[in-house]
This record gives C-alpha cells, sequence and structure tokens, in this order.
C-alpha cells in the first residue's frame, strides 16, 4: 500500500471503512496514533527534510481528521468520493416546502422574547436535525444513494447555519 | 554509520549527549526558567534561592539594565525608566492599550505599529524589554547547568493573537535563545500536572495570570495532550484588579495619586493587601502618596466586590468555551488551577460554582506553567523516549482577511487543530485589476474593523483580465508554534505574484537583525563569529539527525542512494571542520536536498504502521 499524501482518501488514511456510522471515539483514537507517527515533534531534532514531510503529514492527517470527525462534513465527503459533489456555492435551489420551513424557524427566533421561546425553537430544529441525519445514513450506507444523500448535506448545511443562530441567541441571554 | 561528537568550540564534550533544554514561563508579574534534571522537572532558583524573577526591567545611567527584583526597587521612584507587565504590550499598538493614560511610560506616539517606550536608554520595544528578561533566565539556566543551551520552549497564553506570539518570539531569539517551541500556558500546565498524575481523560486549565486569562479544555490519554478548545481575554488579569483595589483605596482615603510614581506605589500597595487577603480576613493597605503616609483597613470583602466583574469576565469566557467544545460541564474530569490570581478564595468558589466540583490546588500556580514547558523542552530535545508526550494544539482565534465591504472572511476557524494550512479562492473587482491588497484579521467578529489587524500584503502582477475571471488563491499555514504565514498566487495563469508582508504589530526582519547587530546578552560576538557557529552547530544536528534515520530505516535505501547520500555527509563533515560558512550551508542544503525522497519513506513507514492492525485499545 502507497500511502503518499496525495494518493490515498481520508478513509484510507484513518484506516476506517467509507461508511458514514463511524464512532468518533475511534476517530479521535485514530488521529492520535496517526499524528503519534507524524507530528512535528517527533522529527525535532531530525534533519530539515523530515521535518518538512512531519508537517505535511501532520496538517494532511488534520485536514482529514476535520472531515470525518464532524457528521456533515463526513457525510459531504462520502457523496464526493461516490461522483458526487456537494457544490455548496452554487447549488442552492431547496425545494420551496424547505425554504418555508426555515423561513418560519427564523420568524420564531426573531420574535423570541424569552429563554423559553427561544428553547421551542431549537426543540424542534434538533428534532429535524436528527431526522436529517437519519436520512443521510441510510441514503449512503443502506441504499448507496449518494444523489439523495447530497439532498440531505445541502438542506443540513442550512439547518446547521441556522443552529449556530440560535446557539448565539442563547450565548446573548447566557451574557 | 559511526559520527564524530564535535563539540562546539569552548563547550566541553557532554558525557551523555544529552541536550540541555528549559522551560520559560514569560510572565507578567514574574517568569521563571525550569529544566528536566535526571529525570524531574524543576524550576532552577536565582543565587539567592528565588525562583521567580520578577517581569521588571530597569534602564540604569551607563548604559546598565537592571532586571527582576533590584528593578522593581525603582518601580515607584523612577517609574519611565522602570518596565514592569510589559508582556502587556507586546504585539500591540498604542491604540490597543486601552490604560495607557494609567501607565506611567513614555510612549513614543509615533502611531505605527508595536508600542515603543521612550526610556533613558533611549527607545524600546517591548520585544527588546522582554529579551532582557529572558537573556538573565537563560544565563541563570546555563550556569545552573553549567551547559549551552540547546534550545527553550517558551510559553504564551492560548489566546495570544499571531501578533503577540511572534513578538515573543522575536524576544526569545534577541536574548540568544533557540526557540523549541511556542506552547499554550494552560497546555503546560496540563502536561506538568498530567504527567505528574498520570491523569487521563478532560481537563479544564483556568489560567488567571496578571495580564492575561485563559480557560482550556484538554483531553490526556497516554501522554497525548490533545487541546480540544481554548478561549479566554489577554487583556484581563490579576492585574486590573490591582488597579481597581488602588482606586477604591485612594478614594477612600480622600488621595489623587497625580505623579507616575504615586500610581505605581499605590498599585504595589494594592497588591499587596490582595496577596494578603487571600489567606487573612482583613488587611491594611499601606503606601506613601504625595510623600504622606496613606493607611487604611481592608476587608476581604471589600475586595471580592471590586474583584467580581473581573472574575464574572472569567466566568463568561469559560462558559462559552464549553459550549464551543460541545461538552457537557460535567463529563469534565478534573479543573486545574493556574496563575497566582488563582490563589484568590474569590476565584476558587467562582470555578468550583460553575463546574460544581472544588478544582485541583495540589500545584503551585506560579511554578506550573515552567514545569510543563521544561517537560516538552526535554521532549523537543530528543531526551524522552518516543510515545511518552505529545501534544497537539489549536488555532486560538479564526484566521481570515478582509473583503468587500469591510467584512471578514474565515479561512482558518479556530480550534482547528495545528499544524494546519488552507486554501481559499478570491478574484478580481475591475477589469484590467493587476494588483490585489491583502488584508489579514483575526478574531471571531465579522467586520474587519472588531478583529486585529496581523498584516496587510499587495499581490502584484496580476496578469490583466476582466473582472471576475482572475482566480487569487491566498493559502494560510498555521505551523506548529501556531504561528501563520500568507502565501497568493494567481492560479488561472499560475503566475505566482510578488507579495510583501508589512506586519501591523510586528517588527520586520530589519528590525530584528537591526537589533541582534545591536547586541544582546552576547556583545562580545562579532555577528560573522556567531553566524559561521551557529551553521556549525547545525550542520552536527544534520549529521546527527542523519545517522540516527540511517541507523532505525537505513535499509530502506538502495546500494547507490546510500552511497550518494554518505558522500555528500562526508563533504559536510569536511565542510564543518573548516570555516567557511557558506561552504557549510551549501553542503547542508545538498545534502537535505538528497535526503528528501527517505525522508518521506520513513513517513510513509511510520503512517503504515500506524495503521498496521492497530486495536483502539493500544492506541
Amino acid at each position: 500500500m502507497d500511502m503518499r499524501l496525495s494518493s490515498v482518501d481520508d478513509f484510507e488514511l484513518f484506516g476506517l471503512p467509507r461508511s458514514f456510522a463511524l464512532d468518533r471515539a475511534e476517530i479521535d483514537a485514530r488521529r492520535r496514533a496517526l499524528q503519534a507517527e507524524v507530528h512535528p515533534d517527533r522529527f525535532a531534532t531530525a534533519d530539515a527534510a523530515s521535518r518538512r514531510a512531519a508537517t505535511q503529514w501532520a496538517m494532511r492527517v488534520n485536514e482529514a481528521y476535520k472531515r470525518l470527525a464532524d457528521p456533515l462534513r463526513r457525510g459531504a465527503a462520502l457523496c464526493e468520493l461516490a461522483g458526487v459533489p456537494i457544490r455548496a456555492e452554487d447549488n442552492t435551489a431547496m425545494p420551496a416546502e424547505f425554504l418555508r420551513q426555515q423561513m418560519a424557524w427564523r420568524e420564531a427566533l426573531e420574535d423570541a422574547a424569552s429563554r423559553a421561546d427561544i428553547e421551542a425553537v431549537e426543540r424542534d430544529l434538533d428534532g429535524e436535525r436528527r431526522n436529517r441525519y437519519q436520512r443521510l445514513a441510510a441514503a449512503l450506507d443502506e441504499r448507496h444513494d449518494a444523489v439523495a444523500a447530497s439532498r440531505e448535506v445541502r438542506a443540513l448545511m442550512f439547518i446547521e447555519r441556522f443552529a449556530a443562530d440560535v446557539e448565539r441567541r442563547v450565548a446573548a441571554f447566557e451574557g | 554509520m559511526a559520527l564524530l561528537q564535535i563539540s562546539e568550540p569552548g563547550a566541553s564534550p557532554e558525557p551523555h549527549a544529552r541536550r540541555h533544554a528549559v522551560g520559560i514561563d514569560l510572565g507578567t508579574t514574574h517568569s521563571l526558567v525550569a529544566a528536566v534534571r535526571s529525570g524531574v522537572a524543576e524550576c532552577l532558583p536565582d543565587h539567592g534561592g528565588e525562583v521567580l524573577l520578577p517581569s521588571a526591567v530597569r534602564y540604569l545611567d551607563g548604559g546598565r539594565v537592571a532586571v527582576g527584583r533590584t528593578a522593581l526597587a525603582g518601580a515607584a521612584s523612577d517609574p519611565k525608566n522602570t518596565i514592569v507587565s510589559v508582556k502587556r504590550l507586546m504585539g500591540r499598538g498604542l491604540a490597543d492599550v486601552d490604560d495607557s493614560g494609567r501607565l506611567a511610560y513614555d510612549f513614543v506616539d509615533d502611531d505605527v505599529g508595536m508600542v515603543r517606550l521612550s526610556t533613558r536608554a533611549g527607545v524600546k520595544s517591548p520585544v527588546e524589554v522582554s529579551a532582557e528578561i529572558l537573556a538573565v533566565l537563560r544565563e541563570r539556566a546555563e550556569d545552573t547547568l553549567d551547559a549551552h543551551l540547546y534550545g527553550a520552549v517558551v510559553t504564551v497564553p492560548a489566546y495570544f493573537d499571531d501578533a503577540q506570539r511572534q513578538a515573543t518570539k522575536d524576544a526569545a531569539e534577541l536574548a540568544g535563545l533557540q526557540v523549541l517551541r511556542l506552547i499554550s500556558e494552560p497546555t503546560a500546565a496540563s502536561i506538568a500536572y498530567g504527567l505528574d498524575n498520570a491523569s487521563e481523560g478532560l481537563y479544564a486549565v483556568y489560567d488567571l495570570g496578571g495580564g492575561t486569562f485563559d480557560i482550556s479544555l484538554l483531553r490526556m490519554t497516554k501522554g497525548v495532550f490533545e487541546v480540544v478548545a481554548t478561549g479566554g481575554d489577554s487583556a484581563l488579569g490579576g492585574d486590573d484588579i490591582d488597579a481597581a483595589l488602588a482606586a477604591w483605596a485612594l478614594q477612600r482615603a480622600g488621595v489623587e495619586a497625580s505623579s507616575a510614581g504615586d500610581r505605581r506605589a499605590a498599585t504595589i500597595a494594592a497588591r499587596a493587601a490582595k496577596e494578603a487577603l487571600s489567606s487573612e480576613e482583613r488587611t491594611r493597605f499601606r503606601c506613601a502618596i504625595a510623600g504622606r503616609a496613606v493607611e487604611l483597613a481592608v476587608e476581604r470583602s471589600d475586595l471580592e466586590a471590586i474583584a467580581k466583574p473581573f472574575v464574572d469576565r472569567t466566568i463568561a469566557a469559560v462558559r462559552a468555551v464549553v459550549r464551543d467544545a460541545r461538552v457537557v460541564r460535567d463529563r469534565i474530569d478534573g479543573i486545574v488551577l493556574v496563575g497566582g490570581a488563582t490563589r484568590m478564595p474569590l476565584v476558587r468558589r467562582a470555578v468550583h460554582d460553575f463546574f460544581g466540583r472544588a478544582p485541583l490546588t495540589n500545584l503551585d500556580p506560579d511554578q506550573v506553567v515552567a514545569l510543563g514547558a521544561a517537560r516538552q523542552a526535554d521532549a523537543l530535545a530528543g531526551n524522552v523516549g518516543a510515545g511518552e508526550l505529545l501534544l497537539l494544539d489549536v488555532v486560538p482565534l479564526s484566521l481570515g482577511i478582509e473583503t468587500m465591504g469591510g467584512l471578514v472572511e474565515r479561512i482558518i476557524e479556530r480550534n482547528s487543530p495545528i499544524p494546519t494550512a488552507h486554501a481559499q479562492s478570491f478574484t478580481t473587482f475591475q477589469d484590467g485589476q493587476t494588483a490585489m491588497a491583502i488584508h489579514v484579521v483575526q478574531g471571531e467578529r465579522d467586520l474587519v474593523a472588531d478583529c486585529r489587524s496581523l498584516a496587510r500584503f499587495e499581490l502584484r502582477g496580476i496578469p490583466p483580465m476582466v473582472a471576475g475571471a482572475a482566480r487569487i488563491e491566498v493559502t494560510f499555514t498555521v505551523d506548529a508554534d501556531g504561528l501563520l504565514s500568507v502565501e497568493a498566487r494567481e492560479a488561472t495563469s499560475g503566475v505566482e505574484a510578488s507579495v510583501t508582508v508589512k506586519p501591523s504589530y510586528g517588527l520586520s526582519d530589519d528590525e530584528v537583525t537591526r537589533m541582534l547587530q545591536e547586541g544582546f546578552g552576547h556583545a562580545e560576538d562579532d555577528m560573522a563569529v556567531r553566524a559561521l557557529r551557529e551553521a556549525q552547530v547545525d550542520a552536527d544536528r544534520l549529521l546527527a539527525a542523519l545517522a540516527s534515520a540511517l541507523a532505525s530505516d537505513g535499509e530502506l535505501l538502495a546500494a547507490d542512494e546510500r552511497a550518494a547520500i554518505d558522500a555528500l555527509a562526508a563533504t559536510l563533515r569536511r565542510e564543518r571542520a573548516g570555516e567557511d560558512r557558506s561552504a557549510i550551508e551549501d553542503a547542508m542544503r545538498a545534502l537535505s536536498t538528497a535526503t528528501e525522497p527517505f525522508a518521506a519513506e520513513r513517513m510513509d513507514r511510520g503512517i503504515r504502521r500506524a495503521l498496521a492492525g492497530r486495536r483502539v485499545e493500544d492506541v
């Protein structure tokens, strides 16, 4: 097996199966094991060529880790590997019903006057998010339908962005 | 391959070829140096047996400089030439120092870059002042260890931005220290704590120093220290509480501190009262203002009422980090306290209330950072067995560039693991545009005006195209020290455009060179001699590193590859024995280039080893 920087995908690099359902603790443990081999600190007294190679690999491992550890990025990476890139920048067309729901949530958040109001939005959002992640997992791991999975990924990108806004509002309440 | 150990001219060969590396905690109020000796990390004392060196520098007549306790003695009588808490000025512009009116110094008001102080010894940058402190610690370590230092790990607040980190590194280099690594103070503390107690799990480190506050969450797993999230306030510390207590006491006494010396005297008295109130219920605030003795009683409850707003700010930062890391408070296995200000009962209560458990206090909060840094230095010097200690850190603040309308486009998000690199594409705004100004900023806010300006770039030589056709790829790279470098190129034409960097609050390379030339703790050294010696030391390092690489993985090389490397190594050894610096450097470059494929092969082997059927429980 040739482990050159460019020739392996994130899953191969981490020695994990190409599936959506992965255990976060295992991903973390893999990252520690890989960094223990390639981190530049392991080559602190080595020659410049080794240190450069180590830094390149350590960056590659961290990059892969970011994509694998976050379920949404992991889902996007799997779609991409299956030949269906997400293209979030130029593919923002979403079903009308989804957009209506988004607008309703945004309005609810804007009108929220109390902590309880925000928590109600949060509960709603969490439910929808859980459903979507389940559908994403089924599309990727069971039906191997990357096109359907990519739709879920795009919807979840909207939802996660909105969730971050909700969190900011919660933080503002907590001071 | 047996290599001759060649010692530096004047230095005696060491019995075990052990490299001496130290950890340095360059603090706002005091600084320390620590080293690992016989497997134990300890802070190194001065001749009087003191380990704490007050971070005070006094410029005296006749070009003399006093550092530490003797300097501090002049704080009230000679405030303009006695620099204390210089750490608060590192990598900062005058506009950032919001209490500059309260400080006693003569700031040079030229409004360019980092603040400068006008002293008896001329205009000084905070980098030079810090270098004086570091040079004293370097000498202390060299005397105590009776050895040339291989290098140092210097700690910085986790929440220090790029300019503040770079300024710290410049100061260490100016003091003649080879910087092995900058590490965050809370991380250093967790290393000292974790290794001593063989701890595992998720820990919070609450670090309230003289001038900075940091909160870090770390996961410790068998010698691997992984920073999960970090936050804080790089302009909040015990100093602020001292200043507030001093103001309160003077108001109570009905006196006004109008001179710089009086203000200093009041703050010193306030600090003494604050420290006494950590163990006593009441104390007396005593100082002389305008030649008149001021004395009044202070209750602990008075201090706590004054300190509460500051402590509340720290807890708000803790809450934000815990939220950021998406961890549940009661999943945290322990809370480590760092920094002298955490001796205050109010701080301990606030931390206890937030986490619902008592913080760990079995370590000296003043020493723990230097001790952890010493452990990391020992590991980076190659004295620690592989796998015993590894630190995985993160970027504390998001990095981005300015786009249209004064908005920030983030390129690297905060809490991203380092080292890391990320590229982003931008385009031109006008037809035929051949240049682009790039403004690099750091911070979490959406508006450029609310973030820290790090540097400005000019990208020239873009081929003229219609607006929006050029693709400017900007790559941000953050190394293992947490320091940023930026590259930019135009992608469609493949033209590498020239980039000039102007750090917003740093020193330019020319300034650092000038300061080095002006001599710093090694005035006897002639620059050329010093450069030759550095090249020789580097050559020794390279040869030693190659020898150990060949010993462990030499069989990866074919016979002819091995012969080529051996020949280049022999050339380098021959040049190393001579006096021609550029010949040594050429030989090093040739050897490095030739060993690059070998280095890549070795890395592959390491990765395969990491993957070869290892189970999670062995990792």
